[in-house]
């Protein structure tokens, strides 16, 4: 289907209908939703009730005792997470939510304002787990669980996109990504997945990343960035794959292994381990740091994960470095140590080029990459050239798990700063801990939503476009392999003339290294600034 | 219907206490049973929700972090918006309670010509909370009057300085006045703003309807209608020693105002209105950001069936082979 | 991860707080303010004129809120006479009409004021009668 014009898009209502939500049904438009999880995805990993079904059928093929296995599953979840019960409990719907959520700004539907996403379920939760709700009924804000309200649960718990935005306003803290994780899980019980994730999960579970790359075939892949970057710089680098004995295990997401302009990044990051002499390995089993089962349930996030410290175990190695991405770093940073620690085979992480203890890292023994590359510049350990990215005038997104997940803001900054000279910040209520999600994380970057994708993406794209104006903004940064994916068409749509890179893509590019030829390209083989016209040498 | 349904619901039990004083005579019932009533289900069903919700564990560690994290010595992290220590948690807990520090970053968004966006600061709803949430304790410890004697210090200093302005006989408190009207504020915005209307439901309406009774009548009494503050410490005095009595000539508009704050004690724990302990219990806020220094352990963690690298080799070991990638089995 | 500790620990300090009535009413809980109207004045006077300006359940309720009328139609209108609801005419002062009977102010006006915490703003402007025998 054709998307709608941008000046179509973005005339946006805001104003939610007379009609009241509990009697406003769902309206499955194409574009605005992802297709149904395919049974062999499931079956695959043994999640329950795999079959075919499709979104826009009235029947969903649902288990007979459907309504009995959501409640029973609500009821066993509100047991197990506090954070799930108490932000069912003590909404006192202000409002202060509503318009921080980038799928309601771009979009307008009053469901995905995070107060009434959450309500969609809160009325469900009042129905069967509390007593005034049993008794007072629509009055206490309770409804029964109809095949409409499950359809409509379904159709806003992939309508968010779990960034957390909602939560940094909230008075109460409440987090609407908890909701929605545990909606999603509910949701799995019945086998209502959406195939953009249940596939990347089968994928994962079995080869080790989301694509399903074999091991030859992450092998065929770096072989490719070798020979470029040999004729990028004249150095032949040479990486190791699941080596015994290395001192670190170096796990990105896999999308920056396959498709660009990730894979940009992953060749900047081949450059600055071969500089540093790094003893490091790559691993084709441990070949994915994202986990689309974080999207799926809490068990199959772990499931998916225990790979991770398991080949850092069968290696030897003493502590693990992580890419550039973002719901990797939530789950790597909140939910690591929680699942598989004590991790006390591993050491605590030494940066061996300069000596730096990773304190904050001291106990789940990983790394971020852009801490790591920060120590390595703050210490003078590398020779940068930030004239070779003069082409580029630069902002930054930061990703929504890293900021509010983590907090990790300042050192992609201090790296950008020093290896390009023209960098500018969006404005400031759409950076740092108030980032604007890309409108396509938690698995929702499929091509069949992507007005969604578009509407979601809205709020981030106009602040770009904001500098893209004011200073001539080309090039988006960013930490993230899913944002890596989506701004690209993202920007196309909304702020055509601008492009996407990863961080570590700029510090190959500015990398001065030892017993290299005069670069005259950058990474993507287009002429470095000065360089017009070499590119035949 | 919300709307309504509250507003009728606080009137009729307003009309029941009328009533039930002023033709039936039940002083006894308004007076001292159903205070001690609603006090019991207050204290007893706050307790209950707590250790309801303490009963749960914290199976991960999820603070929203608000700003720079801990890591280097050269890079300043965020201590209290992303506190790593134990004391930065105390002290973000507490800017959050005594000052709504995450309302206080509230935004607005508009859709301007351009097109363009923009989030300007917004105060309003910070502003109406905190007026509110502070002139409803000042008037609560206010009330302590009727409770002690001899009246503790602390609360004389605070009448003297509520009714600082000497404004009329009896005295004019300010907080009557900020208070009343920050609970106008409230309503009105959840009716005027089209989007908080969409989302309110009767039980946000309720507490809005009763509160305002509550402080109508209590500002009427006071001001207007006049009763025997006297007869009313009496009565009060004998509810906290378990000696009950009720002394004659207290009006009944103090029926009616104690009856809907007994109401608004007995529907406490059972409403949103429980956010007063909920929000100490956030795992988004009371949580130190050290995840990867220190271990969080979940109760209910358990083993999970994992992928080996057994199986993956097994399944790939001819093209690992090809490739050249060592194997653990030849 | 429960807390459990924290949680109980707040709990009982919330408890605590505000039950303290219940627990920290000392022996004073249950006395009651005896305004005295034994001053020489009124018994001077015979049984049947022993009544004030008006009633004494209007008194009890209004006598702020007169006394603040009292005040602004003396000094601001210059009115100085009082005509009670029975008809009869009264000198509007503080000192001189009300004080004159009721001179006894430790044992008659303190005893409710300090009881209900009220501290009337009167002597910042008035002069405190001396009480004899005190």
């Amino acid at each position: 289907m054709a998307n709608p014009k941008p000046e179509e898009l973005i005339r946006i209502n805001h104003v939610p209908p007379k009609q009241a939500w509990m009697d406003t049904r769902p309206d499955f438009r194409p574009g605005m939703f992802c297709y149904a999880s395919k049974a062999k995805s499931l079956e695959y990993v043994g999640m329950p009730n795999p079959r075919q079904w499709s979104v826009k059928d009235e029947d969903w093929h649902l288990p007979e005792n459907w309504q009995e296995i959501f409640i029973e599953g609500l009821r066993e979840r509100v047991d197990k997470y506090r954070s799930f019960r108490l932000f069912l409990d003590i909404c006192v719907r202000c409002g202060a939510c509503a318009d921080k959520c980038h799928f309601y700004i771009g979009g307008g539907d009053p469901k995905n304002m995070p107060v009434l996403r959450a309500e969609l379920l809160r009325s469900v939760y009042r129905k069967y787990c509390t007593t005034s709700g049993r008794i007072m009924g629509k009055i206490a804000g309770a409804r029964e669980l109809t095949i409409d309200v499950l359809k409509e649960i379904w159709y806003y718990a992939y309508q968010c996109t779990e960034c957390r935005r909602c939560s940094l306003f909230c008075p109460y803290g409440i987090d609407t990504a908890e909701i929605t994780i545990l909606a999603r899980e509910l949701l799995n019980l019945l086998g209502l997945n959406i195939d953009w994730i249940a596939g990347p999960v089968a994928n994962c579970y079995r080869t080790g990343n989301h694509l399903g790359l074999q091991p030859h075939t992450i092998k065929d892949s770096f072989d490719m960035f070798i020979d470029d970057l040999e004729t990028i710089t004249g150095i032949k680098v040479s990486p190791t794959f699941n080596r015994k004995g290395a001192e670190i295990l170096v796990v990105i997401p896999s999308g920056s292994m396959f498709a660009d302009p990730g894979t940009f990044t992953t060749m900047g990051e081949l450059l600055l381990f071969h500089e540093l002499g790094l003893d490091y390995t790559w691993s084709t089993f441990a070949s994915e740091g994202g986990d689309f089962g974080f999207f799926t349930t809490n068990e199959m996030a772990k499931r998916l994960h225990s790979k991770i410290y398991a080949e850092a175990k069968r290696l030897k190695v003493k502590w693990i470095l992580g890419g550039e991405c973002g719901h990797m770093w939530r789950v790597w940073h909140q939910y690591h140590n929680t699942w598989f620690g004590p991790v006390d085979y591993l050491e605590e992480p030494v940066s061996p080029i300069t000596g730096t203890r990773f304190e904050n890292a001291k106990s789940n023994k990983t790394v971020h990459i852009t801490e790591f590359t920060a120590d390595l510049i703050k210490n003078g350990k590398l020779n940068l050239d930030p004239k070779r990215n003069d082409n580029l005038i630069v902002t930054y997104h930061d990703s929504c798990n890293t900021s509010r997940g983590m907090g990790l803001l300042e050192e992609p900054r201090f790296i950008i700063n020093n290896v390009c000279n023209n960098f500018y910040e969006m404005p400031e209520n759409t950076i740092r801990e108030q980032t604007f999600c890309c409108g396509s994380g938690s698995g929702l970057n499929a091509s069949e939503n992507m007005e969604q994708r578009l509407r979601g993406g809205l709020p981030r794209a106009n602040a770009v476009r904001h500098v893209h104006k004011k200073y001539g903004v080309n090039m988006l940064a960013c930490i993230c392999a899913i944002d890596r994916a989506v701004l690209p068409p993202l920007m196309d749509y909304w702020v055509p003339g601008v492009a996407v890179t990863g961080v570590h893509e700029m510090v190959g590019n500015a990398l001065i290294m030892k017993g290299e030829r005069k670069r005259t390209t950058n990474l993507r083989g287009e002429p470095l600034p000065g360089m017009e016209g070499e590119e035949d040498v | 219907m919300g709307l309504l349904f509250s507003f009728f619901a606080v009137a009729i039990l307003g009309v029941i206490a009328f009533v039930g004083v002023r033709s039936i005579h039940l002083h006894y019932f308004f007076g001292v049973i159903i205070p001690y009533l609603a006090f019991a289900v207050f204290i007893v069903g706050i307790a209950f929700r707590v250790l309801k919700w303490a009963r749960v564990p914290v199976p991960f560690r999820i603070p929203t972090t608000a700003g720079q994290e801990k890591s280097f010595p050269w890079i300043k992290s965020s201590k209290i918006d992303n506190p790593f220590t134990s004391f930065g948690v105390i002290i973000r807990m507490a800017l959050e309670v005594l000052v709504f520090r995450s309302l206080f970053r509230n935004t607005k968004m508009e859709l301007r010509d351009g097109p363009q966006f923009t989030y300007g600061s917004t105060k309003w709803l910070w502003m109406a909370g905190l007026a509110f949430h502070w002139t409803f304790l000042v008037i609560l410890t206010r009330h302590l009057r009727l409770f002690f004697e001899p009246v503790p210090f602390f609360v004389e200093i605070l009448e003297t300085l509520d009714g600082f302005f000497q404004v009329g006989a009896p005295v004019l408190y300010i907080t009557d006045l900020i208070f009343l009207g920050a609970v106008t504020f409230l309503f009105l915005r959840r009716v005027i703003i089209p989007q908080v209307r969409y989302i309110s439901l009767a039980s946000d309406y309720f507490p809005l309807f009763l509160i305002g009774a509550i402080g109508t009548t209590g500002v009427l009494m006071r001001y207007f209608l006049k009763t025997d503050v006297v007869g009313i410490k009496e009565l009060m005095m004998g509810l906290i020693t378990f000696n009950p009595v009720i002394p004659a000539g207290i009006g009944t508009i103090f029926y009616i105002h104690l009856f809907l704050v007994s109401a608004l004690f007995a529907y406490f724990p059972m409403s949103k209105l429980m956010h007063m302990a909920g929000v100490f219990m956030s795992p988004t806020r009371n949580l130190a950001n050290n995840n990867r220094a220190a271990l969080h352990a979940n109760p209910w963690n358990y083993p999970v069936k994992a992928h080996t690298y057994e199986e993956y080799e097994e399944e790939f070991r001819d093209k690992m082979k090809s490739v050249g990638l060592p194997v653990e089995k030849e | 991860m429960y807390n459990g500790g924290k949680i109980l620990l707040g709990l009982i300090i919330f408890i605590s707080l505000v039950t303290a009535p219940f627990w920290l009413s000392g022996k004073q809980a249950t006395a009651k303010p005896d305004p005295k109207i034994d001053t020489p004045e009124i018994l001077k006077l015979p049984e049947s004129d022993r009544q004030c300006v008006e009633s004494k359940a209007y008194m009890k309720k209004e006598h702020m809120k007169m006394l603040n009328e009292w005040r602004d139609w003396v000094v601001r209108d210059g009115v100085t006479v009082y005509t009670s609801t029975t008809g009869k005419q009264y000198t509007m002062s503080l000192q001189n009409t009300c004080m004159k009977c009721h001179s006894n102010k430790k044992n008659f006006c303190d005893e409710c004021h300090n009881y209900a915490a009220v501290s009337p703003y009167c002597w910042t402007c008035h002069l405190e009668p001396k009480e004899k025998g005190l």
